[in-house]
């Protein structure tokens, strides 16, 4: 009886000539049958039991701890050797320098450190300045540049950014280049000398090209004007920086080293992450096979004193380190390599043993289930 | 009438106001009425149309973007972006600007496109045509220029352009049938009667002369009510007033069918039709997700606000040496050393907070979003809730309440149509004691326990045969059945041949109404048609008898009965009624009351509906005064609901008892099965029924509610007559404590062989009692006991139940102190109310029309698919969107806590660690397509055993997912993590170089190398956490890493002219060709996803959850002996 109801009312819904609710629409209305639609796409399934994570856990411990040793290993080889030249020591040689300098004075302040390297550094040896509590990394410190300008742009070279302020304009001439990171430019000069075991000092050659990133001095960084050599008149209308002795087209006086794509300037403006930071300085190349790079024996560090950091308790530091294919000294990620590899190795037998005894148990317990 | 009411409290306030009056009186074809009537006070109508759009071309912009901004955390991200704007913030306000941007775009597009479609829409059927008579000639008009007293001409299958009321049609009997399925979806044809004195004009030339005032309530939304009256002036006479109730009003939106044309004069237009008043939205539901995600944010937001104070307080410490505050290196400009102090500290407070903003991010809700959106589609698509029969599929009305589908405790079912299929079958009557049934069930089955049973053909002496004739033609004439009449099918034009009884189809609202007039036919008395109002039974000897329909006593769920008053005839006045027993019985003074009231109790208990049989004669002064009762109730335009409610109680008195009847209303399909998993699944199922107590508890039996083993609890009137409600409530909570106390340790166990459970039967009487206030607080408060005996019952039956009750219970269990989730289940109209009141409402696409599905939150086909909706669905859609709550939060605890960790080394300077492009593309683009997607297809488990193992869904129960210390784990996870990042990266940039050049690296490689990190760190997170890998899985996951990548190196691969800023330029590269760094994010990346991995190996191995344990057994066994599922199915098949 109910069926036969239902029929004969569908029947009625045809037979009206809207037709809506007719079979059409409700065939239409049916959904269609795909994988998606209905969420039986074909998919694997895999479940993190002990069983399957075990051997991940011993593959990375397996993995892990040869890395880590010879992580550790080439970075006990890497030779370095640091020195701090601040001067905050009375007995120290730059004590005088550091107590009289302040950032405005005229006289440069030159003092010699002497060092011994006890060993001998073979491979190309990379010279560093470090800097402690400075904080390069403080905000208004970060923005206080203009890119546009560092990169040749001739209206921000007498326009500079609103973020270089204070230091955006001096005597109402724009500052080339503007901003805090620029007017701060790191300007001791370190020379190396070498005391022959003869007495006799010979200067360490230096090297100041290569030692900033490549894009950094042939894309990011420009001069105005091109290749315009002439950055004097380029640079005519705008003022130095304030702490600046002299301006930036008299940098160096290389032109493929002065003015904006100065190496020193570029290496500056890369802003360091940390408060305490090293950047590079000079490179000090191998001449031969025969002779190693710095030889053990005496040296003396010369310093034209003229970068104050007393007033802030910043330390100066002269680094000499050389490079392996995972950069400088660092046991970090040698020990951390290791440490993993070995907590991984140590929970791939515990999960061993939970999966042992307490897997069967779970088992056992479930089927009755 | 509260509306009325308060029109009127208005009018009274606001004595200026002429427009507000509480009725409208329209002129019908704008006449002027004859001079003598009261003052014609003009009202203005709105024209007749449509506007369902929001916005206008002008107000789009500002309207659109107030209502986004009244979102809360909208509002939060403008205050964030604002504040970038006004001081100087360490971001850009392009990174919180161009996500809310993007936000706030996406969304209006999206709503400004569903307006331009509600605006095409508008136009479409504000512009077309529409006949109306004007000067008794036909005129086209657009439909938006119809105005309140045109009179309209409507043909066949044309849909009526507004509230009409029915003057006349081009059927005799001025009748007309109108289908409004497109209203409340019900398809059955409805018959519509015209104005009676208005119906002999058919022309319109006539029509036009119809000089007429129609006085009417102001509109209101309910479709079903109307009340007005019509004065009819005929010369000079004093008008004559008729009575307009719903019948005589078309509503827009319905279709004219099986009528040539009619005439009808418009009521109400555009924006006041009942249609456009009924567009109205439901009042939001959240659900419990969404309020632990609101808790979590506020954490988040403390947090947040904690972390910008103690750097403020940080800063302040530090930079109390001026050397460090300003040294030479980095001097402040003059206006900033001038500013206030306290400014500074507010400026620097509010920097902190941008810096840190991103914690709580704006893509979280746009992701919510759009899984609840896009997941929703899943149900619709669903095949297994398609039913062929109906042609139609689950549909959700809203998608807001995914996943509360899965944290259902109790369950609130209606019985008739929901739990059962409410397509009836006459089984028997009654008449004074003497069973009949029908001779088609009859022939050669023996009906047991019946004494007097006689067969149709041996008539128990003169006087029975009377009345068993009597008590037949009562049921034929006392309905509101139709008969549609297959007139089209050849050109026969209702041919009423006696024999072609096949021929005409009974059409009811109500399935009992078909079963018993189709079962008298089967009894041999068929009923043929309304002709002129005259009612036609074809009787025994094939005579046809004709009684004049004088009165219709509708049905009511209040009063429970309806009557009819015919004339014979012979002019004798009869009144039948029918209604439930308990409101028959009162009423009756005479008749076999006791046998009649043994066998309905005796039919109730096999499960059958029972309707007991009433008559009357009335002699010519009694019908006079009934009749005048009943028109001056019809007349009253306030109050009618309860003048006539009054009428019919004075009427339907004294009353002569003549038998019952019992129709057979068959359970569901897999009902049974359906409700045996939800108990397993571990919520609670109440039956609500307007039934009474012994049927209901057979269906409760039949659908497995109730076990054999099941104790059975009363609490109904009959108890409560022997002993007060108060003792009879602590006897059972004693009952029921006794044994609960010691059982409460295994409950868990959900094996319910071994526990005596409780089913307790209560009836309306007795739970409104319940629900009373108490007086005197001496005798506690009977609603906890209450409340704490159905807790430890596993169904509850409540019977005897008006729909308002229905509800109430339901906000009784929702506002109990557990709070517990509740979802109501139910396909009629008396269900809509606890539809609403429920946290989740279910409609069922019933036979009983569609009000429960327009009005409910998800309308499934039928009861079994409840199953797959809640036990799949739900369980799917709470184990994606707690798992996208949870992450979304993990990840920007990833992002920002790094951020914070670097403000101790950069003097809490605000200084970002990451770019400005991934700070603004962190969440909109790098880490949000894997969690959208995860959160759209994500399967623990298959779908066939969380169907087939309901148990699964305890797992999930309580919000299980989102709880303290699961989020708790995430965010100390999250803050592991960073830590991580940021130190490893810290110890891995320590002061040395770390390329084969000697060349160093600045903070922005530092902040790239942990974002880099971050992002794999945080993608491979959800990678270990996704156990259902699809092809999408995989091409979104590794695709947004890609995308990382090669996004990165364009960022860095140019000196981008727009921006005033290079420093990513090369960044990434340099970083890359570096062999230490590959090496340090491989070990970050490990570190990072180590801890996460052990904890889940680990509790899967020792505290494995059920879904665990199923999935650890479908590994093992690859082909699973399906005996559980083989069990259900057969437990499903044998009945009670």
């Amino acid at each position: 009886m109910a069926s036969s109801y239902n029929a004969k009312e569908e029947d009625g819904q045809l037979s009206g000539a809207a037709g809506s609710g007719g079979v059409g629409a409700a065939k239409s209305k049916k959904p269609d049958n795909t994988a998606f639609k209905q969420q039986r796409l074909p998919a694997w399934q895999p479940i993190l039991t002990a069983g399957t994570v075990l051997p991940a856990f011993f593959v990375i411990g397996l993995i892990f701890i040869p890395i880590g040793i010879g992580l550790l290993v080439t970075s006990n080889n890497i030779k370095e050797f640091e020195i701090d030249y601040t001067g905050s020591d009375p007995a120290s040689e730059c004590y005088n320098c550091s107590q009289t300098l302040t950032w405005n004075s005229t006289k440069p302040c030159i003092c010699k450190v002497p060092f011994t390297l006890e060993q001998s550094f073979e491979s190309d040896v990379f010279m560093y300045y470090g800097l402690s509590n400075f904080y390069q990394n403080h905000r208004r410190y970060v923005k206080s540049r203009d890119d546009s300008q560092l990169n040749g742009d001739k209206s921000s070279l007498t326009n500079p950014s609103k973020e270089c302020e204070p230091y955006r304009t001096s005597d109402s001439k724009p500052i080339a280049p503007c901003g805090a990171i620029a007017n701060s430019l790191f300007n001791d000069t370190l020379t190396l000398y070498y005391i022959n075991p003869n007495g006799t000092e010979s200067v360490v050659p230096l090297i100041k090209k290569g030692i900033a990133w490549w894009t950094d001095k042939n894309v990011k960084f420009r001069n105005p004007g091109g290749s315009n050599s002439n950055l004097t008149a380029v640079f005519q209308g705008t003022s130095k920086p304030v702490n600046w002795r002299k301006p930036v087209y008299e940098l160096d006086t290389d032109p493929e080293n002065n003015g904006f794509i100065n190496e020193d300037f570029i290496v500056w403006m890369r802003t360091a992450a940390l408060p305490t930071f090293r950047k590079l300085y000079r490179l000090i190349e191998k001449k031969n096979n025969m002779i190693p790079t710095l030889q053990r024996g005496n040296y003396t560090l010369e310093i034209t004193y003229n970068y104050p950091v007393r007033r802030f308790d910043g330390r100066k530091r002269m680094i000499l380190s050389t490079i392996s294919w995972m950069g400088g000294k660092n046991p970090f990620l040698g020990i951390a390599y290791i440490t993993v590899g070995s907590v991984c190795f140590f929970l791939g037998v515990v999960l061993l043993i939970v999966h042992h005894k307490y897997g069967n148990r779970n088992n056992s317990a479930e089927i009755p289930n | 009438m509260d509306c009325s009411l308060l029109r009127s409290l208005i009018n009274r306030y606001c004595a200026g106001e002429e427009n507000w009056v509480d009725s409208r009186t329209i002129y019908i074809g704008h006449r002027e009425p004859p001079s003598g009537t009261d003052a014609y006070i003009p009202q203005r109508y709105p024209d007749n149309r449509i506007v369902s759009s929001k916005y206008t071309f002008w107000n789009f912009v500002p309207k659109n973007l107030f209502e986004q901004f009244r979102r809360i955390a909208n509002f939060y991200f403008l205050i964030i972006f604002l504040v970038q704007l006004i001081i100087d913030t360490p971001t850009s306000p392009v990174t919180s600007g161009l996500p809310l941007f993007f936000v706030i775009t996406v969304t209006a597009v999206k709503q400004g496109y569903e307006d331009w479609l509600r605006h095409k829409a508008d136009n479409a059927v504000n512009q077309c045509p529409v006949h109306i008579i004007q000067h008794g000639k036909v005129v086209r008009k657009q439909s938006r220029k119809l105005r309140v007293g045109d009179i309209v001409l409507v043909k066949e299958d044309e849909t009526f352009p507004c509230d009409l009321i029915f003057l006349s049609s081009s059927r005799e009997d001025g009748t007309c049938f109108v289908t409004t399925a497109s209203l409340d979806g019900e398809s059955s044809h409805k018959t519509y009667f015209a104005v009676q004195d208005t119906k002999a004009f058919h022309t319109e030339q006539e029509v036009d002369t119809i000089n007429a005032t129609i006085e009417c309530e102001q509109p209101q939304s309910d479709l079903y009510k109307f009340v007005g009256r019509i004065n009819i002036y005929q010369g000079q006479d004093e008008p004559i007033a008729r009575p307009l109730g719903s019948e005589n009003l078309l509503l827009r939106g319905a279709t004219l069918k099986n009528t040539e044309h009619i005439f009808a004069v418009v009521i109400y237009t555009g924006m006041e039709t009942k249609m456009a008043l009924n567009y109205q939205s439901k009042s939001q539901k959240r659900s419990a997700v969404e309020k632990s995600m609101n808790t979590y944010l506020i954490v988040y937001l403390c947090i947040l606000i904690s972390k910008a104070v103690i750097n403020t307080a940080m800063k302040y410490v530090w930079q109390s040496d001026p050397n460090r505050d300003e040294p030479f290196y980095n001097q402040k400009t003059d206006s900033e050393r001038q500013r206030n102090t306290l400014l500074k500290v507010i400026t620097d407070f509010l920097a902190f907070m941008v810096l840190f903003n991103y914690i709580i991010p704006v893509s979280m809700y746009v992701t919510v979003e759009m899984q609840k959106f896009l997941g929703s589609y899943f149900i619709t698509w669903d095949d297994d809730m398609f039913d062929s029969e109906l042609g139609e599929g689950a549909v959700v009305n809203t998608s807001d309440l995914n996943e509360e589908l899965g944290q259902i405790e109790y369950v609130f079912t209606d019985k008739t149509g929901t739990l059962t299929e409410n397509s009836m079958e006459f089984i028997e009557c009654c008449v004074d004691g003497h069973v009949y049934v029908p001779d088609a069930i009859c022939n050669g089955q023996i009906l047991t326990g019946t004494v007097g049973m006689d067969m149709i053909d041996s008539s128990p002496g003169a006087g029975g045969q009377e009345r068993e004739e009597l008590f037949f033609r009562a049921l034929c004439l006392c309905h509101t059945v139709q008969v549609k009449e297959e007139e089209s099918v050849d050109g026969i034009k209702k041919g009423l041949q006696p024999c072609g009884k096949s021929s005409s189809v009974y059409i009811s609202s109500s399935p009992d109404e078909v079963a018993l007039v189709e079962g008298m036919k089967r009894l041999g008395f068929t009923y043929l048609r309304l002709k002129d109002n005259h009612m036609e039974i074809l009787n025994r000897d094939d005579d046809i008898e004709r009684f004049e329909l004088m009165e219709v006593l509708t049905f009511d769920s209040v009063r429970r009965r309806m009557s009819v008053i015919v004339k014979s005839s012979t002019g004798e006045y009869y009144l039948f009624c029918k209604g439930a027993d308990s409101s028959i019985f009162p009423r009756v003074i005479k008749g076999k009351v006791d046998q009649v009231r043994a066998r309905v109790e005796h039919n109730a208990v096999e499960g059958l509906r029972t309707l007991c049989v009433a008559y009357k004669t009335l002699a010519q002064d009694e019908y006079e005064s009934v009749c005048k009762q009943l028109n001056t109730a019809k007349l009253a335009l306030n109050d009618r609901d309860k003048k006539l409610a009054e009428a019919f109680d004075v009427i339907e008195r004294d009353l002569i008892l003549l038998g019952a009847t019992a129709v057979e209303d068959r359970l569901q399909d897999k009902a049974a099965d359906t409700i045996e998993s939800l108990h397993k699944a571990g919520m609670k199922v109440w039956v609500l029924t307007g039934d009474k107590m012994e049927t209901a508890a057979a269906t409760c039996y039949a659908c497995r509610l109730f076990h054999r083993n099941t104790q059975i609890l009363e609490l109904t009137t009959k108890r409560t007559e022997e002993q007060s409600l108060h003792d009879a409530l602590f006897d059972l909570s004693k009952t029921v404590l006794r044994h609960c106390g010691s059982l409460t340790r295994d409950t868990l166990s959900g094996l319910s062989h071994d526990v005596p459970d409780y089913g307790l039967i209560i009836d309306g009487a007795t739970l409104s009692s319940v629900m009373k206030p108490t007086e005197e607080g001496s005798s506690g408060n009977y609603k906890e006991i209450f409340l704490e005996i159905c807790r430890n019952c596993s169904a509850v039956l409540c019977c005897r139940m008006a729909p308002l009750q229905k509800a109430q219970i339901v906000k009784m269990i929702k506002t109990s102190k557990e709070h517990p989730i509740t979802l109501a289940i139910g396909d009629g109209a008396n269900d809509v109310s606890m539809i609403l009141e429920a946290h989740v409402g279910i409609g069922i696409m019933g036979k009983e029309g569609r009000q429960a599905a327009r009005n409910s939150d998800y309308a499934i086909p039928k009861f079994k698919h409840l199953k797959k909706m809640l036990l799949v669905h739900g369980h799917y859609y709470y184990i994606r969107i707690s798992e996208l709550v949870q992450y979304f939060f993990y990840k920007n605890v990833c992002f920002i806590f790094p951020q914070f960790l670097y403000q101790f080394f950069c003097g809490f300077s605000q200084q970002p660690l990451y770019d400005t492009a991934y700070l603004t593309l962190y969440n909109i683009s790098f880490t949000s397509l894997p969690i959208l997607l995860y959160s759209l297809i994500e399967q623990h488990v298959n779908m066939d055993i969380l169907k087939r193992d309901p148990s699964l869904y305890r797992d999930i129960a309580k919000n299980s997912l989102l709880r303290w210390r699961i989020f708790i784990y995430w965010t100390l996870l999250g803050l592991f993590d960073a830590v991580v990042f940021f130190f490893g990266a810290y110890f891995l940039f320590d002061n040395t170089s770390f390329t084969s050049n000697g060349q160093m690296f600045g903070n922005w490689t530092f902040g790239t190398l942990v974002f880099t990190v971050m992002v794999f760190t945080v993608t491979l997170k959800l990678a270990l956490d996704t156990q259902y890998w699809t092809w999408i899985n995989h091409f979104v996951i590794w695709g947004s890493l890609l995308f990382y990548v090669v996004f990165s190196l364009l960022w860095g691969g140019i000196i981008w002219p727009f921006l005033n800023y290079q420093r990513m330029y090369y960044v990434f590269m340099q970083m890359l060709s570096s062999g230490p760094a590959w090496l340090g994010i491989i070990l970050l990346i490990t570190i990072s996803l180590i801890p996460d991995l052990l904890k889940k190996v680990i509790c899967r191995q020792l505290w494995p959850t059920s879904a665990e344990r199923i999935q650890a057994k479908r590994q093992c066994l690859s082909v699973e002996p399906s005996t559980i599922f083989m069990l259900s199915q057969t437990s499903s098949n044998i009945s009670f």
